[in-house]
C-alpha cells in the first residue's frame, strides 16, 4: 500500500512542470550553451518552482568516463578524490560544483570506483555517468539552482532541463529530473505513465538498475534498454509509443542526439524553434524568447505520436 | 491611441486598464508591444475597442472576449479566444491547442495553422482557419461554424452535436458520430458569408465539404448498456 501511494504521488507531481532543451548546430555557440539554457530554465520557473535539474553534454576525454556525484551532506569531494586515488593508484581529477562533483575516471576503473564510493560514502548518489554528459539537480527555485551549479558558464553541444512543481508529496532532489539509467543517456518528462509498474518489472528482469519508484525513470530505463538491444534513439522512441501507456512529453538526450516525443493525445504542451544554428524545445514559447534569432526561427508544435530526433554528424 | 509596452508595464495593469473602459470610451484603438509569449494578454475585454498586439502571445489571449477586436501580429498559445462571447479575434500566425474552446459567439480568424482540439466544445463561435487544424478538433462541438481552408487531423468532430464544419482540404479521419453531409445551397450561402467576414472574398465555396453530427449518440441505446 505504501509503495502504491508513493507511486501515485510521483505521477501526479508532474501535472505541471516545465521542460527545456537545446541542441546546437552551430559549434560557434557551444561556449554559450549553458547561458542560453539557464535563461530558458529560469523562464519555466512558473511551471515548476520547487526543484530543477539539467543535463549538459560538454567536453569529454577519450578513454575516460565522467561520474557526476551528489552528496546531500556536501562531503569534502577533493579529499574523497584523494582517497580514491590512494586506493586505486590512478589520478582521478574532480571538479566540485556545490553539492555535486564531476569525477573523471579511466573507463577500466569505473566499476572499481563505484564500489569504493559506495563503501566510503554510503549516502552518495552517482547521478550520471558518461563520456560527455553531466547531470545536476537540486531543490529550490530554478534560477537559484542554475546559479549554484554555474550553469551559465557551462559549454557544450546540447542540454536539457526540467523545472518541477510538486503538488502532493515532499519536494526532494530524488524526484527531480533529468533521469538517467545509462551512459550519456537522460530524459525529462512532463506527464504521467500508467503502466510503469509492469515496464519496471520487465526492465529489472532485463538487468537494468532502477533507483526510484518514479515513472519517468522507468521511461528513461525503457529507452536505454531498447538502445542496448540495438535500436537507434529514433527507433527506441517509436517502440515507446507501443509500450508506454499514459500521457507524456519526453525530451531525451544521448551522446550525439536529442529527441522529442509526445503521446497520441498530446496532453502536455510543447513548442519547438528551429534555425540553422540550433533546435530548441520549450513547454511554452516564453522559454524561447531570448534565444538568438528567435524572430526568424521556424516555431512549431510537435505532432502527437510523432518521433523527432536530431543527431550530430 | 493608448500604447502599452509589456516590457515596462505589468500585464495586470494592461488588463485592468482595458477592463476599466466604458462602452463609449474614446480610447478605441490600443497597441500592445513586447508580449514575448506572456499569458492572458487582453483577456476579458468587454467593450468595442481594437487591441493590436505586436508579437507572439502565450495562453488564453483574448479569452472571454466580448465586443472587442483583438489582433495578434504573431502566434498564439493554448486557448486563444477561449469562451469568446462576441467580437473578433484575428491571429496572424499559428494558434496552439484549443483555439476558440467553448466559445459562444464572435469570429476567430487564424491566418496560419491551429493545432489540436481547435474549437473543442464550441457553443456558437465561428472559427475560420486559413491553414490546417490538428487532431481532435471540434470535439463535442455544440453550435457555431468551423471553416478550414487546409486539412484537418485525426478524429475531426468526435461526439459532435450541432456545429457545422466546412473543410476544403483532406480530413485525416472523422471522430465518433461525425459524418460528411451534402453541401446544399444554404450551406454555400452560409460559408460564403463566413469567408467574406474573414476577408476571404476571393475564395470560392465550391471545393469545401461539410461535416456534422450523425445524431446517433443523442439517445441511450440499450445495446450499449454493457459499456457503462
Amino acid at each position: 500500500m505504501q509503495h502504491q501511494a508513493i507511486e501515485s504521488n510521483a505521477a501526479s507531481e508532474r501535472a505541471m512542470c516545465g521542460i527545456v532543451g537545446l541542441f546546437l548546430r552551430n559549434p560557434g555557440l557551444e561556449p554559450e550553451l549553458g547561458a542560453m539554457l539557464s535563461v530558458m530554465l529560469a523562464t519555466m520557473s512558473d511551471r515548476g518552482p520547487d526543484s530543477a535539474g539539467f543535463a549538459v553534454y560538454g567536453e569529454g576525454d577519450a578513454g575516460r568516463v565522467k561520474l557526476t556525484l551528489r552528496d546531500p551532506e556536501a562531503s569534502d569531494f577533493p579529499a574523497l578524490a584523494a582517497e580514491l586515488t590512494a586506493r586505486l593508484g590512478a589520478t582521478l581529477p574532480i571538479v566540485v560544483r556545490d553539492t555535486h562533483a564531476v569525477l573523471s575516471v579511466p573507463m577500466a576503473l569505473e566499476t572499481a570506483v563505484r564500489t569504493e564510493l559506495a563503501a566510503l560514502v554510503p549516502g552518495l548518489d552517482v547521478v550520471s555517468a558518461g563520456g560527455r554528459m553531466e547531470i545536476y539537480k537540486e531543490v529550490g527555485l530554478p534560477p537559484e539552482v542554475a546559479r549554484r551549479f554555474g550553469l551559465e558558464r557551462m559549454r557544450g553541444t546540447h542540454g536539457i532541463g526540467h523545472t518541477r512543481m510538486a503538488t502532493e508529496s515532499a519536494v526532494t532532489t530524488r524526484g527531480a529530473h533529468p533521469f538517467t539509467t545509462g551512459a550519456d543517456q537522460c530524459l525529462v518528462h512532463n506527464g504521467s505513465l500508467s503502466n510503469h509498474n509492469g515496464v519496471r518489472r520487465t526492465l529489472l528482469r532485463e538487468g537494468l538498475r532502477i533507483a526510484t519508484d518514479n515513472d519517468s525513470e522507468v521511461a528513461a530505463g525503457y529507452l536505454t534498454w531498447r538502445m542496448r538491444e540495438g535500436s537507434t534513439l529514433g527507433g527506441a522512441l517509436e517502440e515507446a509509443l507501443d509500450d508506454l501507456d499514459g500521457f507524456y512529453t519526453f525530451v531525451v538526450g544521448t551522446e550525439s542526439g536529442f529527441g522529442v516525443l509526445r503521446d497520441p493525445i498530446a496532453c502536455k504542451p510543447a513548442v519547438m524553434a528551429e534555425t540553422p544554428d540550433y533546435v530548441a524545445f520549450g513547454s511554452e514559447y516564453r522559454a524561447l524568447v531570448d534565444l538568438p534569432g528567435i524572430e526568424q526561427a521556424r516555431v512549431w508544435e510537435p505532432e502527437p505520436a510523432t518521433v523527432y530526433f536530431w543527431e550530430r554528424h | 491611441m493608448p500604447s502599452v509596452d509589456l516590457a515596462t508595464t505589468p500585464l495586470r495593469d494592461l488588463n485592468a486598464a482595458l477592463h476599466a473602459l466604458s462602452l463609449d470610451t474614446p480610447d478605441t484603438h490600443w497597441t500592445v508591444t513586447n508580449p514575448r509569449g506572456r499569458h492572458s494578454v487582453a483577456v476579458g475585454v468587454a467593450v468595442p475597442v481594437t487591441v493590436e498586439v505586436a508579437g507572439h502571445v502565450g495562453y488564453y489571449c483574448a479569452g472571454m472576449n466580448e465586443r472587442a477586436t483583438i489582433i495578434v501580429a504573431g502566434s498564439a498559445g493554448v486557448g486563444v479566444a477561449e469562451n469568446m462571447m462576441s467580437g473578433r479575434v484575428h491571429v496572424k500566425g499559428d494558434a496552439s491547442q484549443a483555439a476558440g474552446a467553448t466559445g459562444r459567439g464572435g469570429l476567430l480568424v487564424i491566418d496560419g495553422n491551429a493545432s489540436a482540439r481547435c474549437g473543442i466544445s464550441m457553443k456558437g463561435i465561428d472559427i475560420v482557419v486559413k491553414g490546417n487544424i490538428g487532431p481532435m478538433s471540434a470535439f463535442m462541438a455544440q453550435a457555431g461554424r468551423l471553416v478550414v481552408l487546409g486539412d484537418a487531423g485525426d478524429a475531426l468532430g468526435d461526439s459532435i452535436y450541432e456545429a457545422r464544419l466546412y473543410v476544403r482540404g483532406a480530413v485525416k479521419s472523422l471522430g465518433a458520430d461525425c459524418i460528411e453531409k451534402p453541401m446544399r445551397e444554404e450551406h454555400h450561402a452560409e460559408l460564403r458569408a463566413l469567408l467574406d467576414a474573414a476577408d476571404l472574398a476571393d475564395v470560392p465555396t465550391t471545393a469545401f465539404r461539410r461535416y456534422g453530427s450523425g445524431r446517433t449518440l443523442y439517445n441511450f441505446h440499450v445495446d450499449n448498456a454493457a459499456a457503462y
